[in-house]
């Protein structure tokens, strides 16, 4: 099974955790930092941007031999720029209140530079195969993150969890809203955009601050050194 | 006998960072005093409910941050500045706001504003107005609900029921704070600001609008004596050299020359000058807030520059904004513009040519822009380091 290769195995740790497009690559954040005021939009957002990523990386590395280096970026974006269409249609057939609290930011998935820079930094230069599991999991990365985000801001915002989630899932999901506590008032900025900013840099904080727990434990290696042996002929 | 030949600089500040924020924490009693006496306790129960968080929260993030070496915490927890934020934050809050409001409020000025980004000398905004600035987003019905003052009251707001209305939400005969607010012909009333923007929204000119009692006889009843106690602590500030008179004067002068404009042009539609000088934030944000060395612009020209940008973003928000008052904001924006400030006013060093005639110390510019801002930081907030340690 090639599946659990240390190449497959990389590339998964490298989206999920080391090179996270949110976290580590800071980028995309328009999207992120907009519509996560909620888990549900946030995981309608993910999935969108998830679709796009598979489907741009697995065509960007189809083509990948015919592609002159001078027009790569256009050809990119126009590949991107079909599969969010797609990705739109659908939404707006299947989760049209979804499509509607997304608003303007799922057309804007084109210009989210997380997709671009991995059709440029990845999927230009490797086999379909890796670029679309490189691309499955830089999505799954950036959605986990998203989904994070938006529980962190639902929590504080509005005191639930998956409110609204049926827009997304379908009827039976109005069942899965959580009321975490009740609150006379919302706190407006947990939902607000400087809210988003503030758990954005709080989660990234975190990251960094496991990463460093993670590297004190590790076994430290030890360069060998040479010793030598001053030798001072002045000495008395 | 010896004669020691000390090293420069020979003049010695004496300005340690607790003296000077002592000094600015007395400046603010007259003000606080004419609180008390229009508004009742409420302000000062969220000040000392303010200073007790301030203080537990400067407590566990200095025990969780590096040491400095050979200090203990106290030396830190105790120089005032904490204590400072939490009185011009209690002073900011309505009276009767809920206490959590403060408690959250507190929190954020110190571990959020202040020591996220570095701890005392490094903050870029004012923490307790960056702190007001998020509770007056986020809770904006509790944040604006300020009571007229006591002698407009129907119902007798003494100490107990204050404390009962800020802990509970009602007094201890089940008053809720809507119905404190009411006047006996079952008006609400508001802050003079407030009062002022709903009734030109209505279609009454600014005289009309002033008729109202809650202006009182003069310009804004309560509040006029509130800000001339500020304004009594600032010109003893300055008179002390605590704070330099260019930041208040600029932003005084600001807000005089924009409201005079107004004023001259459509009188009916803009407030004179003396109402926006003695209501709302006017005098505390002018000689508590603006005046700030850390969040502040650093050589007089960019004090005058940076007071002057201030009071324009008042007067704006208070005649176009959405909020009725815009001290917090214009302060929080002007800190944003300190630095690009400090880059375009740096005075000339005595002996070089000016700045600007030099075409390649770009880099040089910003570069030494930082020494500066870091050195500033070091001198005025923390003194008290330096003087500890040459000592």
């Amino acid at each position: 099974m090639s599946f659990l290769n240390a190449e497959y195995k990389e590339i998964a740790w490298q989206g999920l955790w080391k090179n996270n497009p949110g976290l580590v690559q800071i980028l995309g954040l328009c999207p992120l930092l907009a519509v996560t005021s909620t888990v549900t939009n946030a995981l309608g957002l993910g999935l969108a941007t998830m679709l796009v990523l598979i489907g741009s990386n697995a065509t960007v590395s189809l083509i990948r031999q015919w592609v002159p280096k001078e027009i790569r970026i256009p050809i990119f974006v126009m590949i991107i720029a079909a599969f969010v269409t797609c990705v739109q249609l659908l939404m707006n057939a299947f989760t049209y209140g979804l499509y509607q609290s997304l608003g303007i930011f799922l057309p804007l998935i084109v210009t989210n530079c997380a997709i671009i820079g991995r059709a440029e930094a990845y999927a230009s230069k490797n086999p379909v195969k890796q670029a679309s599991f490189d691309g499955l999991m830089m999505g799954l990365g950036f959605t986990l993150l998203l989904l994070v985000l938006g529980a962190i801001r639902e929590i504080l915002g509005q005191g639930t969890l998956f409110d609204g989630a049926d827009l997304l899932l379908g009827d039976w999901a109005a069942n899965l809203r959580i009321e975490v506590f009740h609150f006379d008032s919302k706190f407006l900025l947990a939902i607000l955009p400087p809210g988003a900013f503030f758990a954005m840099g709080f989660l990234i904080a975190a990251k960094n601050f496991i990463d460093t727990k993670v590297a004190e434990r590790q076994p430290k290696v030890e360069d060998k050194t040479i010793e030598r042996v001053r030798v001072n002929f002045d000495a008395q | 006998m010896t004669f020691f030949i000390a090293s420069s600089p020979h003049e010695h500040s004496r300005s340690k960072t607790s003296r000077l924020m002592r000094l600015v924490i007395y400046a603010t009693i007259p003000g606080i005093f004419a609180q008390w006496y229009f508004f009742g306790w409420g302000n000062l129960i969220h000040i000392s409910m303010a200073i007790f968080c301030a203080l537990l929260t400067e407590f566990t993030v200095l025990s969780l941050r590096e040491k400095p070496n050979g200090k203990s915490i106290s030396h830190q927890l105790f120089d005032g500045s904490a204590v400072l934020t939490a009185i011009l934050l209690g002073i900011a809050l309505p009276a009767l706001a809920p206490w959590w409001i403060t408690v959250i409020g507190a929190i954020f000025a110190i571990l959020v504003v202040k020591h996220l980004y570095g701890g005392l000398g490094h903050n870029p905004f004012n923490p307790a107005m960056a702190a007001y600035v998020l509770l007056l987003v986020s809770f904006p019905v509790q944040m604006t609900n300020w009571q007229p003052p006591l002698s407009l009251m129907s119902i007798q707001l003494d100490f107990g029921n204050t404390l009962s209305t800020i802990l509970t939400g009602y007094t201890q005969e089940g008053y809720s704070v809507a119905q404190l607010r009411t006047h006996v012909d079952g008006y609400t009333m508001a802050t003079p600001l407030d009062t002022l923007k709903t009734d030109l929204t209505l279609g009454l000119t600014i005289a009309e609008s002033r008729a109202g009692m809650i202006f009182g006889d003069n310009f804004a009843l309560g509040w006029e004596w509130i800000n001339l106690g500020f304004l009594a602590g600032g010109l003893f500030l300055i008179t002390k050299k605590a704070i330099h008179w260019a930041v208040p004067v600029s932003f005084l002068a600001s807000i005089w020359l924009w409201t005079l404009g107004g004023y001259a042009l459509a009188p009916d539609i803009n407030a004179p000058t003396m109402f926006h000088w003695l209501s709302g934030a006017t005098m505390l944000g002018a000689f508590f807030i603006l005046t700030d060395p850390v969040t502040g612009a650093t050589s007089i020209k960019g004090r005058l520059v940076f007071g002057a940008l201030a009071g324009f973003i008042v007067v704006m928000i208070r005649n176009f904004g959405g909020y009725p008052d815009g001290v917090a904001f214009a302060v929080l924006l002007c800190n944003m513009a300190a630095p690009l400030i400090d880059l375009y006013t740096k005075p000339r060093t005595y002996g070089h040519l000016n700045s600007k005639n030099n075409t390649n110390n770009e880099n040089k510019t910003t570069n030494t822009n930082k020494a500066n801002k870091a050195n500033k930081a070091n001198k005025t907030a923390n003194t008290s380091k330096t003087t500890k340690e040459r000592n």
